[in-house]
């Protein structure tokens, strides 16, 4: 753990919280021009941030500690998740705490809290959010974790340091297994995050909502910190992908020189990330509720059939 | 006197017998009796935690030959690491419970007399202490009963009720349906090992045995049988939720703690140390018994309303997944893979104690809950984190260890058994490689729907309004319950963050029954880091992800939060209409509905909606009427028709009983004739 | 262009799990639409690698089969399919007899059986196709899949000439590909078959008004006084 290290450490942190609205700000962006409508900016999540705060906070008679206690713990999960997936390098002294199945499970806490907020006001649509949610979680962990076994069959380990290091050591190839499992993490991707055709981010109404009616009540900073974490979220899980599947450009060890370059490396794939994510989402449609099982069905069957290929193609 | 390990436990045995023994002499005042029995039991529980932990530590084994039991077979007991670790297992939760008790069983005061729950709760556990140090098979058989007969009168206790009567009858058959196929494993085994005499009734003499194949296998699939019967794997698992949440709540945290890892005990005994040669696909049963008992354990769970039932049904799902881990290990001491089979078998082992420390504070909350508010239903629940703050708390520490979410203990042994999934691929069968990861997801599956029916379990009982008709009288426990419940979740916790030490303990049992360790690359990296195989393939540092939260919680809400003056306070957004009240909240059934639907086909659900329209307009009904009934297709398919059977056996054997005492002559006749003819 | 073997196999490989894809994603479908496109998609797959294979082990009888599969399965018989769909109004939904989810994990197990049944035979190859016999008895199995869950006539048929496909994959990897002339023979039985089943739908058709093999149930014996 060298003064290096935890430079890295530091700066990919505040990357992680400063980008993050940015990488939203850009995927509504792209999502206003594939639908035709003028844009508010890349920059407009974090006016809205900037609004949140400004505002009152105003709970609900009932509301308890878990309530107010939630959007602190999300940010701080989604924080620390930030400084173990290497982003921008992989010397990250943080690295060794968690693996992959770490960081999901760190991702159920965050979930699991959410869903208690939802419940503790006491109304339906809260509980209608809590209930939903747990229910897509839990189609869409058996799937990840088959993405999880597979990349981590091709590449040895489920250290995402680790697997960086394997992929830059072995010559690129075309792997089916990991083609799979790269498919099957994108539909889990859209499935976590709440996005088009699972969950629609940007809904009013209550019925329709899953992640929103979690979060009905909330206000003020604590919306803000639950939005942020949101947003953290989805640039989390990208990254995620990223390190798993291309992870070309991030720096390995040492180097603070390498940095820049790794950063503008990884400005680009944002970029093409957020392209692929708009594209889908432009071009499905929001599933009912008891479709969403078919969905993360499918991305069961693509995992399973890229663990299975790892085997048989070999 | 020396201080032998095993005198000292034997010793706590004897003083949990003593208990019982003095209890009905202070059933005159009932406050005394409760004081005395409990604060005994636990001075006899830390005793036997103590001997456990020698054991373990310095990989002690003792033995002692007590001339007890029949003339010429006198009782072995034996202590080694296994029956250490499970007499800390035992011993720990029975502390943290009878502490508990002190407070919970005074609520009984005035209702009924506790005598007999304060003598049969001693028995029980010291029935249990004794099957865990029991080195033959006369006292083992003989320390089940004890177990299985003091249990029996605890799950009896509120005998007014004939739910409770029907569960320890249930309880009862099974149990002793359990027992008759290990006294025949035991048997079989016992007969290969005895020489001249018989003295093979031993464990020493069944270990050393010269089984043939078909034989032990038979008697594995005996003990199987009967320990999972005891166990409460699928699908000899009907008495669980009947039995569980029929007893008092302490004793049903010790039932589903640690009676059924006493079970867990009897098969690594017989598995891996009596029989200690066996073929890969003992292993794949035993997986496959503990996949299906996983996920169809929570799913039942998922279905449940009343609170202790629910907790039961986790109860399967947590045997389950330890015996996957027991499984795993299984398949890979066959393959002759040492350090992955003591993965699994750790991985196992750790699952073990920590269901019995977070299952052990779940129901000790649930009694808690049902002692304040005298509810079971979690439909008629809700609001009681305003008026119990402790109890809630400290099952929150609970659902999330039990939703293996880290820092806590439950994400330890789950994230150490995904761990062995993933090293499987170095197996040398070809589609056993195929099928394990397949396995793998249905764990991740059952893990992602325990933490929903936990999100579920604690929303609808401790959030939102209180939703029973009758005004919420519910009060803060006493300081015995919480310290308790304090307690187990403290152990939660540490458990969770210090895996490593823990690790490092418990290595020697896997050393003695798989001849590796993993405890030296476990720790390789440095006490904080838990790395099973290799710092490149995995590592997990608890205490870091705790502090990290910690730290990161802290400083945003230093920086960020909101004076308590400065929030306002208002009504909950009901989208214009005025009249919500309590009733309109989400309940446990309307959770659960999402995944009952999609789920909905393994089992028998009806599910009806009858309404009384209105006299004015036919659109606007009065009246709603909601009927869902969830049944367990296992009773139609399988006890059922056994029931039925054995009925029909008995009424044809009862016709041997014509009344005459001509016949009964004859057949006495017969039986003599057919003797000489054969023995000639 | 030169291949090392290492990235033929490669390429091989990727080819036959997207043959695979394919074969799961007809298994998915709920259009008969989509089926089709998925059976153009398979030819092509199969077309390419039978064109690959046929390069890297300098057979060139394996070009004129790949043109034939082109010619056959990505033009000729799906047009036949448009147009029969077309003139006999047939019902633009996939029907199976058990839902989507249950033929998943049907195809998933019938995968690891494949796996199973060819170890031995994987053991004793050479070729550099030799992985890919598995997904190839696994596409017959899953065709096979196809006809049985399937209620309309049409349907059937795509999963009988999918089966066909993997027949034909499965001649590529274990051998190299058959004789030409077995070849040429198939792709004419093939021909044949569709104009047949072009000519029984008609009748079918037009004597049912429906091409769904429930209704076809009503062929059996009945009672006189019906």
């Amino acid at each position: 753990m060298t003064i290096n290290s935890l430079i890295i450490e530091a700066l990919q942190i505040i990357l992680v919280i400063g980008l993050a609205p940015a990488f939203a700000g850009w995927v509504r962006t792209l999502k206003c021009w594939f639908q035709g409508r003028s844009t508010p900016g890349i920059f407009q999540p974090y006016r809205d941030l900037r609004k949140l705060f400004s505002k009152e906070v105003v709970l609900a008679h009932n509301a308890s500690w878990i309530f107010r206690f939630t959007p602190y713990l999300l940010f701080g999960t989604a924080v620390l998740v930030g400084g173990i997936i290497p982003i921008i390098s992989v010397d990250l002294p943080l690295a060794a705490t968690a693996d992959v199945i770490v960081v999901v499970f760190i991702f159920a806490i965050a979930r699991f809290f959410l869903a208690l907020a939802g419940m503790d006001i006491g109304t339906a649509f809260g509980g209608m959010g809590s209930s939903r949610e747990m229910m897509i979680a839990s189609l869409a962990e058996p799937a990840m974790l088959m993405a999880i076994f597979t990349v981590s069959l091709v590449n040895k380990s489920t250290s995402l340091a680790e697997i960086v290091q394997v992929i830059y050591n072995t010559p690129p190839e075309l792997n089916p297994s990991l083609a799979f499992a790269f498919v099957a993490f994108i539909l889990i991707l859209l499935a976590e995050t709440g996005r088009v055709p699972v969950d629609n981010p940007a809904t009013h109404l209550e019925l329709t909502m899953i992640h929103e009616g979690m979060i009905l009540e909330y206000s003020g900073r604590h919306l803000a910190l639950i939005e942020w974490t949101s947003m953290m979220k989805l640039y989390l899980f990208t990254s995620l992908a990223i390190a798993a599947f291309a992870p070309w450009g991030i720096a390995t060890k040492g180097s603070l020189d390498a940095l820049p370059l790794a950063f503008g490396i990884m400005i680009a794939k944002l970029g093409v990330a957020g392209l692929i994510i708009v594209l889908i989402e432009t071009g499905l449609a929001k599933m009912r509720l008891f479709r969403v099982p078919e969905f993360l069905g499918t991305a069961f069957l693509l995992a399973t059939l890229g663990m299975l290929s790892f085997f048989m193609l070999d | 006197m020396n201080y032998d390990p095993i005198t000292i436990a034997l010793l706590s045995i004897l003083i949990f017998l003593g208990a019982a023994l003095i209890a009905p002499l202070l059933r005159r005042s009932q406050t005394s009796l409760i004081n005395i029995s409990f604060i005994l039991a636990s001075i006899a529980s830390f005793m036997a935690v103590a001997a456990g932990y020698f054991t373990v530590e310095n990989a002690v084994v003792n033995t002692m030959i007590l001339p007890i039991g029949l003339p010429d077979l006198p009782f072995h007991f034996r202590l080694d690491p296994l029956a250490g670790f499970f007499l800390v297992v035992v011993g720990l939760l029975s502390f943290f419970v009878s502490i508990y008790s002190i407070g919970y069983v005074k609520g009984y005061l005035g209702n009924r007399s506790v005598t007999s729950l304060a003598v049969f709760y001693c028995l029980f556990i010291a029935g249990m202490l004794l099957v865990v140090l029991a080195d033959d098979a006369l006292c083992f058989l003989v320390s089940w009963e004890i177990m299985a007969g003091a249990s029996y009168f605890l799950v009896m206790f509120e005998n007014e009720r004939a739910e409770n009567r029907r569960a320890a009858l249930l309880y009862l058959i099974i149990a002793h349906v359990g027992a008759i196929a290990i006294l025949l494993a035991f048997g079989i085994m016992a007969g290969f090992g005895s020489g001249s005499v018989f003295d093979g009734y031993t464990f020493d003499a069944m270990r050393k045995a010269d089984i043939p194949v078909e034989w032990a296998t038979a008697a594995f699939f005996l003990s199987f049988f009967g320990f999972a019967a005891k166990a409460g794997v699928i699908p000899l698992h009907a008495w669980l939720p009947e039995a569980h949440p029929a007893a008092p709540s302490n004793v049903s945290a010790l039932m589903s703690g640690v009676m059924l890892k006493t079970a867990i005990y009897g098969i690594i005994r017989i598995t891996f140390d009596i029989i200690h040669v066996f073929p890969w696909w003992w292993g794949a049963i035993v997986l496959t018994f503990g996949l299906i008992s996983t996920v169809m354990g929570v799913l039942y769970a998922l279905m449940q309303h009343d609170l202790k039932k629910l907790l039961a049904y986790h109860s399967v799902e947590n045997i389950g997944i330890i015996l996957i881990g027991v499984g795993l290990s299984m398949v890979f001491i066959a393959f002759k893979l040492p350090l992955l089979a003591a993965l699994g078998l750790i991985a196992g082992l750790y699952h073990t104690i920590n269901h019995a420390m977070f299952k052990g504070l779940l129901f000790m909350g649930a009694g808690a809950v049902l002692h304040a508010t005298g509810e079971r239903n979690m439909e008629e629940m809700g609001g009681l984190i305003h008026k119990m703050p402790w109890t809630a708390a400290m099952f929150l520490v609970a659902c999330m260890s039990i939703s293996a979410l880290p820092p806590f203990n439950g994400f330890v042994s789950e994230w150490l058994m995904f761990q062995a999934f993933l090293l499987s691929p170095a197996l040398p069968n070809q589609i056993l490689i195929l099928l394990i990861p397949l396995g793998a997801s249905l764990l991740a599956l059952s893990g992602a729907l325990a933490a929903a029916c936990f999100v579920k379990a604690f929303g609808v009982t401790f959030l939102g309004h209180w939703r029973g008709h009758h005004k919420c009288r519910a009060h803060e426990v006493d300081w015995s319950m919480r310290s308790g419940m304090l307690m187990a979740g403290g152990s939660c916790l540490l458990l969770g963050i210090l895996p490593t030490i823990f690790i490092d303990w418990v290595d020697i049992i896997a050393e003695h029954f798989v001849g590796s360790t993993i405890s030296l690359s476990a720790s390789q990296y440095g006490w904080m880091w838990l790395t099973p195989v290799s710092y490149e393939r995995a590592s997990y540092s608890g205490i870091t992800v705790f502090i990290g939260i910690l730290v990161v919680l802290a400083v945003t809400y230093a920086l960020l939060h909101v004076s308590p003056g400065m929030i306002r306070r208002s009504h909950i957004w009901d989208c214009g209409f005025k009249k919500i009240n309590s009733r309109m909240q989400y309940n446990a059934t309307s959770f659960a509905q999402p995944i009952r639907r999609i789920f909905g086909f393994l089992f028998n659900i009806i599910e009806r909606t009858e309404q009384a329209p209105h006299a004015g307009h036919q659109a606007f009904p009065k009246k709603l009427h909601y009927y869902l009934s969830v049944r367990d297709r296992l009773w139609k398919w399988l006890y059922k028709p056994f029931v039925d059977s054995s009925f029909w056996i008995s009424k044809q054997a009862g016709k041997l009983q014509q009344g005459h005492i001509q016949t009964y002559l004859i057949y006495s006749f017969i039986t003599l004739i057919a003797l000489l003819v054969f023995l000639r | 262009m030169e291949f090392t073997i290492d990235t033929a196999s490669h390429v091989i490989n990727f080819l036959a799990a997207l043959l695979l894809l394919t074969s799961f994603a007809m298994l998915a479908q709920r259009k008969i639409y989509g089926l089709i496109h998925l059976f153009v998609w398979q030819g092509i797959f199969l077309a390419a690698n039978t064109a690959f294979v046929g390069f890297m082990a300098d057979k060139s009888h394996l070009f004129i089969s790949a043109i034939l599969t082109v010619g056959l399965k990505v033009f000729l018989l799906p047009y036949i399919f448009y147009k029969l769909i077309h003139l006999l109004d047939i019902r633009k939904e996939v029907e199976n007899v058990v839902n989507i989810s249950t033929l998943m994990f049907i195809g998933i197990g019938l995968v690891i059986f494949s796996y199973y049944l060819t170890s031995p035979v994987r053991e004793l190859s050479t070729l550099m196709t030799r992985p890919t016999l598995a997904i190839a008895l696994a596409s017959v199995l899953i065709g096979l899949l196809m006809i049985i869950t399937r209620k309309n006539a049409v349907t059937q048929v795509i999963g009988f000439l999918a089966m066909e496909n993997g027949l034909f994959f499965a001649a590529t990897s274990a051998t190299y590909g058959m004789p030409l002339v077995v070849e040429l023979g198939v792709a004419l039985d093939i021909l044949i078959a569709a104009l047949i089943f072009g000519i029984f739908f008609f009748h079918i058709n037009t004597t049912f008004d429906s091409l769904s093999v429930d209704q076809m149930a009503r062929l059996k014996e009945d009672e006189p006084d019906e």
